[in-house]
């Protein structure tokens, strides 16, 4: 059930109903029932593989939490007994039991996810490397989110492993925690410590937050199916034929994916947090206005959020702080390498972070050249930072400049833009063949010839794009200085805000790419 | 001040859906242009209901008969209830839909639908199913019909499904806002241009020539729904000459008819009967008649309704005469005001 469609409509609406009817006490319970419900409507048959994740994190974190009341206990009946040494000795071996725990559980979980994305992809390449034949070799659909609640469920082992929270007892209560609905489409990747509390917390009606939840799932409406589905239609003649549609063209393209990976996710994004908020429940957010990074560090800040915060504290740390990476940059530093001894960790866990990264967008080379692009154009503008620091320290106005701004946001967002080519094609020798044809091939006329017009959008199209983007540029833009459009919006008197809403409401139902004649796309997102 | 509030959040309401009410006229098909088809079955709720033969099928019917030549020959008070590929299915329940408002003495129905048993295709579906007026039967009619890519709620509120129509607007869309005119006669759809039938192809060899089960269970829904309310029915083959229809089929509809006791009649075989003459009685080289087809095919038909249905001839009953004198001028207006334009050349 896609959440753009009818059927999620409803299904949203009769839930919203009965959710504020349910006593608060066993709203959690509707929100269970109502997840599985959902993800049975993706295919029965993938309940399976989010039962097993639940089933094992739930036995892994009992055992972990088990181990750590017997510890608990031991140090309570045995404190006179026990000196300092002991209670060491006593919380290594504990902690040693923990985490056989935690890697089982964790091999197990990633191991569901590693043979239903990766495994055709990793016999492909093996197969390749041996000139057999390239059959796929696992005939497994990607259940729904199984990314996104696999990370969601490894966070919350980690966590507890880090002895962070104490463990759910309660295996429905997890359940819900790894399954609701809303976050498993396509995130955001939440933290047990917080969401924990909002999903298992009764909510009473309030209106506002109600009001203020449909909003913005209307926004999120508005550039899904408004925006990124409608510039679908011209994307997909680009890539469907590179060889024709080079130099302009592959600019285009690149454009235009940039404003539909956006308007895709982000919307989709919107929706879903619209939809908890409705419920009462605050979900992270996932985005803070990207295309106005001023550079590719700031880009990752601001993009995908709770991914990267979740590979920052559950790959990255972990890999930095390691006692054997650790001890290898004092072994660096004693040798007279302090400066390599400094970076070694950093670019370690940064290069590994950026591996996953790729990785995760999907099983294919081009994601993970993606990928370690990102991570090395990241060390490298690290690298330039005495550089910088020179430029500002010669002209200090510059950091200032308003133009200076515009033109460092510009370029993040080319940059940005080029990168995401890799998962725009089909392969990576056809994304290098098209970057190659901007350069070689552009021609100007293109987009004052018409020639823009045999792309599969018509001149309506482009009309409506470009209104639309200036309304979500306009959004942003007071987004970015603090100012809360909604809020805003209902300080005004009572028709305006009906007129502005309603507005809203009639260019979706209107502009809206859905229905048939449209190519109903799912989320971008919705494959990872 | 709860009263304001209250009626303000009634004004809202109104407003909303009043204009949502006046975006889904504006943005749904007015089929006032080159396809009229669309039309047809809407047409009907807005005669008066007293008719001794409704005709049901797909352009078989609506394309070869032409009721007022029933009417100025035989006195038969008839009404075409056909749209583009109407499947068997669905001409069961536009039965269904007719027999809510009136019981006719005669069903007349085109059996060409039900071995081709062509699959549902959206376009056609809308013809025929957003014209009917809601009911149950609408209702049933809409779920046996669509298509894969078809929703329901999308029959229900059709702004979601012609929503893109807003930026293909034309000026029909604003002039037949709250009503369109009349495009067909009594369901007939007039055409008076002539193109002759030349090299019509053969049918090609079938794999199969067995009817399916499933259509022939359409038939014989429709049979039943005709003898619980006491109505005959007439199955007819138009003299079509394509799509063709293959020997094994007549033979199959022709063994059904006689083991249900129901008459059957293959016009396309009594053609020469009818004095039809496919270089001048077509408008599309033998697909369907054109005017001249059609006036000639109906006076024989319908002495065959009079001889063997017994209908009586209404002409002397005054009310209805006049609804026809009415019907008369339209269907005179519609025919010079096609032959001057062919003879514009427009």
């Amino acid at each position: 059930m896609s959440i753009t469609s009818y059927y999620f409509l409803l299904f949203a609406g009769a839930l919203l109903i009965l959710y504020y009817l349910t006593p608060k006490k066993a709203q959690w319970i509707l929100l269970l029932a109502a997840s599985y419900a959902f993800y049975a409507f993706s295919g029965i048959r993938y309940l399976g593989y989010i039962l097993a994740t639940t089933l094992c994190t739930y036995v892994a974190s009992r055992k972990m939490g088990g181990l750590k009341d017997y510890q608990e206990a031991f140090f309570r009946e045995n404190k006179d007994i026990l000196d300092r040494e002991d209670k060491k000795l006593y919380k290594a071996s504990v902690k040693k039991r923990q985490r056989a725990w935690l890697i089982l559980a964790l091999v197990f979980n990633f191991g569901i996810l590693a043979v239903i994305k990766y495994g055709n992809f990793v016999v492909s390449n093996i197969s390749a490397l041996f000139g057999a034949p390239n059959d796929a070799f696992f005939r497994l659909a990607l259940p729904l989110g199984i990314s996104f609640y696999t990370f969601q469920t490894t966070g919350y082992l980690i966590d507890l492993y880090r002895g962070e929270y104490r463990e759910e007892k309660n295996f429905f209560r997890l359940s819900l925690f790894v399954s609701f609905f809303p976050q498993l489409i396509q995130g955001p990747i939440s933290r047990f410590g917080a969401l924990s509390k909002e999903l298992y917390a009764g909510h009473d009606f309030d209106g506002r937050q109600v009001a203020f939840g449909l909003q913005r799932m209307l926004y999120g409406f508005f550039k899904k199916l408004v925006i990124a589905d409608r510039i679908m239609a011209g994307l997909a003649t680009i890539s469907g034929d590179p060889a024709t549609y080079t130099g302009t063209y592959a600019f285009v393209g690149m454009i235009f994916y940039a404003i539909d990976l956006y308007m895709d996710f982000s919307g989709g994004i919107d929706i879903v947090i619209g939809f908890s908020q409705a419920l009462g429940i605050t979900l992270p957010e996932n985005f803070k206005r990207p295309y106005f990074a001023v550079s590719l560090k700031d880009y990752w800040h601001r993009w995908h959020i709770t991914l990267c915060n979740w590979f920052k504290d559950y790959v990255f740390y972990p890999i930095s702080t390691s006692p054997k990476l650790l001890a290898r940059a004092k072994k660096l530093k004693t040798a007279g390498h302090a400066g390599l001894a400094r970076r070694i960790t950093v670019y370690i866990g940064n290069l590994a972070v950026w591996l996953f990264t790729g990785i995760w967008h999907g099983a294919a080379w081009n994601f993970i050249i993606w990928g370690l692009l990102n991570g090395g154009f990241l060390l490298l503008s690290q690298e330039m930072e005495p550089l910088y620091r020179k430029l500002y320290a010669r002209f200090p106005k510059l950091p200032e400049s308003r133009v200076f701004h515009i033109v460092r946001v510009v370029r993040t967002f080319l940059f940005v833009s080029l990168l995401c080519m890799f998962d725009y094609y089909a392969n990576a020798s056809v994304t290098l063949h098209a970057m190659a044809g901007m350069v070689t091939e552009f021609d100007l006329a293109v987009f004052f010839n018409g020639s823009l017009l045999s792309l599969g959008l018509s001149a309506v199209d482009y009309g409506i794009l470009l209104l639309s983007l200036c309304l979500v540029f306009f959004i942003s833009l007071q987004q970015e200085r603090g100012i809360s459009v909604r809020e805003k919006i209902a300080a005004q008197a009572g028709p305006v805000r009906v007129l502005v809403w309603y507005g809203l409401f009639l260019c979706v139902l209107l502009f809206g790419a859905y229905g048939i004649g449209y190519d109903a796309s799912q989320f971008i997102y919705n494959q990872f | 001040m709860r009263a304001k509030k209250w009626l303000a959040v009634g004004v809202a309401a109104l407003f909303i859906l009043a204009t949502l009410w006046l975006l889904q006229r504006l943005v749904m098909p007015k089929y006032m242009g080159d396809v009229v088809e669309g039309n047809f079955m809407a047409e009907y709720y807005d005669t008066e209901k007293d008719h001794d033969v409704i005709f049901i099928g797909d352009c078989e019917v609506y394309e070869n008969f032409s009721p007022q030549v029933l009417w100025d020959e035989y006195g038969i008070n008839s009404y075409i209830r056909g749209s583009a590929q109407q499947l068997a299915s669905q001409s069961y329940y536009v039965l269904e839909d007719t027999l809510r408002y009136e019981k006719p003495d005669v069903v007349v129905f085109s059996v060409l639908a039900v071995p081709y048993n062509e699959p549902a295709k959206e376009s056609y579906n809308r013809m025929t199913l957003d014209g009917m007026r809601w009911s149950k039967t609408k209702w049933d009619a809409i779920q046996t019909s669509m298509t894969e890519e078809e929703q329901l709620l999308e029959y229900i509120f059709p702004l979601l499904r012609y929503h893109s129509r807003i930026t293909e607007l034309t000026k029909d869309d604003f002039t037949y806002l709250f009503g369109r005119d009349l495009v067909s006669h009594n369901g007939y759809y007039m055409r008076v241009d002539a193109r002759p039938a030349e090299n019509v192809p053969d049918g090609r060899p079938l794999a199969d020539y067995t009817i399916d089960a499933g259509q022939m269970e359409w038939l014989e829904k429709i049979r039943l729904l005709c003898e619980e309310n006491g109505i005959k029915l007439v199955l007819v083959k138009a003299p079509s000459l394509y799509p063709y229809w293959y020997d094994e089929w007549e033979e199959q509809i022709a063994a059904y008819a006689e083991s249900h006791g129901l008459p059957y009649i293959n016009l396309l075989a009594l053609k020469d009967a009818a004095g039809l003459d496919y270089r001048t009685d077509t408008y599309d080289g033998g697909l369907h008649l054109n005017l001249a087809g059609a006036e000639k095919l109906s006076r024989y038909f319908g002495a065959y309704l009079r001889e063997t249905c017994g209908l009586a001839d209404r002409r002397a009953e005054s009310a209805l005469a006049a609804r026809w004198e009415e019907n008369a001028r339209w269907y005179d207006e519609d025919r010079i005001r096609q032959e001057y334009e062919i003879a514009a050349g427009e």
